[in-house]
């Protein structure tokens, strides 16, 4: 039984996890998109549509990423391309988002596709607890992979360090000769693309069914997973971990008649981001390692 | 060059407005001089919800179907409930609707302030509790179907674990909540049930993971008061049975759901509709209690129940004659004795709850677990 709450917990922080380590590669080059809600809806809207249109839920993978992207571009080009204020842009992808969902998925209300079957890996899978690790599906699986993988690109590669560097001071990195709206141009459609899938998730694993604005605020939830996190993915993963925890401890313990009030608990995940942000403000030095040039405007000077 | 492009761009968009414009005007103007009845109505969210906006939008298409030629139906869709619904409401006005249908139980105040405004056209709101004399309301004993899945409940779980997801603990929620602990414990002094609080009446996720929660938690029947078919989907999955919300959902689920209990809204818009037209509308002097002048169930098929499915022949019979006999008014969900969940007598044998007492439930009924979050 414990089992089973601890597989429920790992499925539902799986597309806060890809999400948010998209986003996070986005912000650690200096640009802020605050549509990661609206990127997400268009995933999973699109990846309900390919999957029903198709039969193959695995194509509806591609498709939720591919949508992601897509409204991600329109978005670098506003703030790259025209310089536009990166909180207003990102507000209105996630509002253009919503709506063109919406419309898009008009036609797909009220059916229902075969979902992504789950992975059980033999032998390993037996095991008791950390068994459940095994029987995951191929999204989780991927998810933990690009985890790493971005952990390492980003700590450990030369393009991971000019992208931070771009993120830390985009005038010195252009001083440098780097090109800083082609960094951020890719780290941008990257970020689309995790979103995407974040959102693909949705109709393809947890409820294989479209709805409008079924993410309900997930986008929001890796936003702050981002600054929770202090930018550094492995702990990204911790903090959706410890969020989807919360989240199903408050029901479970609804269930057993505990009497810690719901609300506090879903309040937690919230708390711990408010206190990253205001040490982050409180201190003359950046302590968590902000990039230093997050959400400023790129002018280009030769 | 560039100029002139500047200059037929606006030029174009210019001449489409107009076009646009001229075109409303139009179709203003001959409305206006129609002789038919307009009828608006106001959604809460958009009828693809599959949910409770849905059910209203078959109740609208029922009624332009049965009155044909003769009315005129328009809705509004994804309105918030709050202060902008007012000028929602006096947009419809505006558009000569003589009576106009607010669905939701947050329309309220503004229908009141709105009614208040325009004496000569018909207000019907949908839940809530105040009236004017142009201002009717309108209800569903939604709570009638849930015994029915009580009883089905009862028979059909073998871990004697029911689980059930309530959006919010409000009245009518909790109502609910009782009634199907009083058919599941109608034939079945084992089970009991365990209400977790999704704090939505629409996250799929969430209702998702509540469900998971019960099912580990070891139930086999689930039931839902919140709008998604998310909470069917995973019992499918999962293996275990559930009910419906709000319209038949069997396609999301179906070798897991039981039945649902089905919003008909149909002959209430028909019924209201047709007094306008004789001229004969009025709010009634019905008991002026939270449940408003029409509150009506299964008899009157307000509430209709899909077929029963995924059950032995045996148990689908029993829950047609415990319909039948809440149709009929010869089963009383409400009678005494019943306990509270402590085990304190809140209604003496022989003695049956009102509808004022219906509304003023602040209590779980024995087969439910825990208390009542306040």
């Amino acid at each position: 039984m414990f089992d089973e709450l601890l597989l429920t917990v790992l499925l539902t922080s799986v597309p806060l996890i890809l999400a948010a380590t998209g986003e996070l590669v986005v912000e650690r080059s200096g640009v802020l998109n605050l549509g990661v809600e609206g990127m997400m809806l268009m995933g999973a809207v699109a990846a309900f549509g390919a999957a029903s249109l198709s039969g193959n839920p695995y194509i509806g993978i591609v498709g939720g990423g591919l949508a992601g992207m897509a409204v991600a571009g329109v978005f670098a080009l506003f703030v790259l391309g025209l310089a536009t204020n990166q909180v207003a842009t990102g507000l209105a992808l996630t509002i253009f988002g919503t709506g063109l969902s919406g419309l898009i998925g008009a036609p797909l209300v009220g059916q229902a596709i075969d979902g992504l079957p789950s992975m059980t890996l033999p032998l390993l899978s037996d095991i008791p607890l950390i068994g459940v690790f095994f029987q995951l599906d191929i999204m989780a699986y991927l998810s933990i992979l690009i985890v790493a993988l971005t952990s390492i690109f980003l700590m450990r590669s030369r393009a991971g360090l000019i992208l931070r560097s771009v993120g830390i001071n985009h005038d010195s990195a252009h001083a440098l000769g780097y090109n800083v709206l082609q960094v951020r141009f890719f780290a941008i459609l990257f970020g689309g693309f995790m979103a995407g899938l974040g959102g693909a998730y949705l109709p393809l694993v947890l409820t294989p069914h479209w709805a409008e604005g079924m993410t309900a605020g997930r986008g929001w939830i890796a936003l702050a997973l981002v600054v929770f996190a202090s930018w550094q993915p492995w702990r990204v993963s911790i903090g959706a971990v410890l969020f989807g925890g919360v989240t199903i401890m408050q029901l479970a313990g609804q269930a057993r008649g505990w009497t810690i009030p719901a609300q506090f608990l879903s309040m937690m995940p919230y708390l711990a981001t408010i206190v990253v942000l205001v040490t982050i403000s409180g201190r003359g030095r950046n302590v968590f390692g902000a990039p230093m040039h997050l959400g400023k405007r790129f002018f280009m000077t030769r | 060059m560039n100029k002139i492009a500047v200059f037929l761009g606006v030029a174009l968009i210019a001449i489409i407005g107009a076009f646009f414009l001229f075109q409303d005007e139009k179709e203003v103007m001959t409305a206006g001089k129609s002789d038919k009845l307009k009828v608006g109505f106001v959604y809460l969210t958009n009828p693809g919800d599959h949910g409770w906006t849905y059910a209203h939008e078959v109740g609208r298409q029922q009624l332009q179907k049965h009155f044909g030629n003769k009315i005129e139906t328009t809705f509004v869709e994804n309105v918030p409930e709050g202060p902008d619904a007012a000028r929602v409401i006096r947009d419809l006005v505006a558009q000569d609707n003589k009576v106009i249908f607010t669905t939701s139980f947050g329309y309220m105040e503004p229908t009141l302030k709105v009614a208040k405004e325009y004496p000569d056209v018909m207000f019907d709101h949908i839940t809530g509790y105040k009236r004017a004399p142009n201002m009717a309301t309108g209800n569903i004993r939604f709570y009638e179907g849930r015994y029915v899945q009580g009883v089905v409940a009862g028979l059909t779980t073998k871990s004697n674990t029911i689980g059930y997801l309530g959006a919010f603990p409000i009245p009518e929620v909790i109502q609910g909540i009782n009634s199907f602990a009083r058919g599941l414990r109608s034939v079945n002094k084992e089970a009991s049930i365990k209400v977790v609080w999704v704090n939505s009446w629409y996250d799929p996720v969430k209702e998702s993971d509540a469900a998971k929660v019960l099912i580990a938690e070891g139930a086999d029947v689930l039931a839902q008061h919140t709008d998604s078919p998310a909470m069917l989907q995973t019992a499918e999955k999962a293996g275990v049975k559930g009910f419906g919300q709000s319209s038949d959902m069997h396609e999301f689920a179906p070798k897991a759901q039981l039945f649902s209990s089905v919003n008909n809204w149909g002959p209430y818009y028909i019924s209201q509709v047709q007094k306008v037209l004789d001229g004969k509308w009025s709010t009634g002097d019905g008991p002026d209690h939270w449940a408003g002048n029409t509150w009506k169930g299964i008899g009157d098929d307000f509430l209709v129940l899909t077929e029963f499915k995924n059950m032995p022949a045996s148990v689908a019979e029993k829950a047609e004659t415990v319909r039948a006999g809440i149709a009929a008014g010869t089963l009383n969900i409400f009678e005494g004795p019943m306990k509270d969940n402590q085990g304190n007598m809140v209604l003496d044998a022989g003695k049956v709850l009102d509808d004022g007492g219906l509304w003023g439930m602040n209590y779980y009924v024995e087969g439910v677990e825990g208390s009542i979050p306040n």
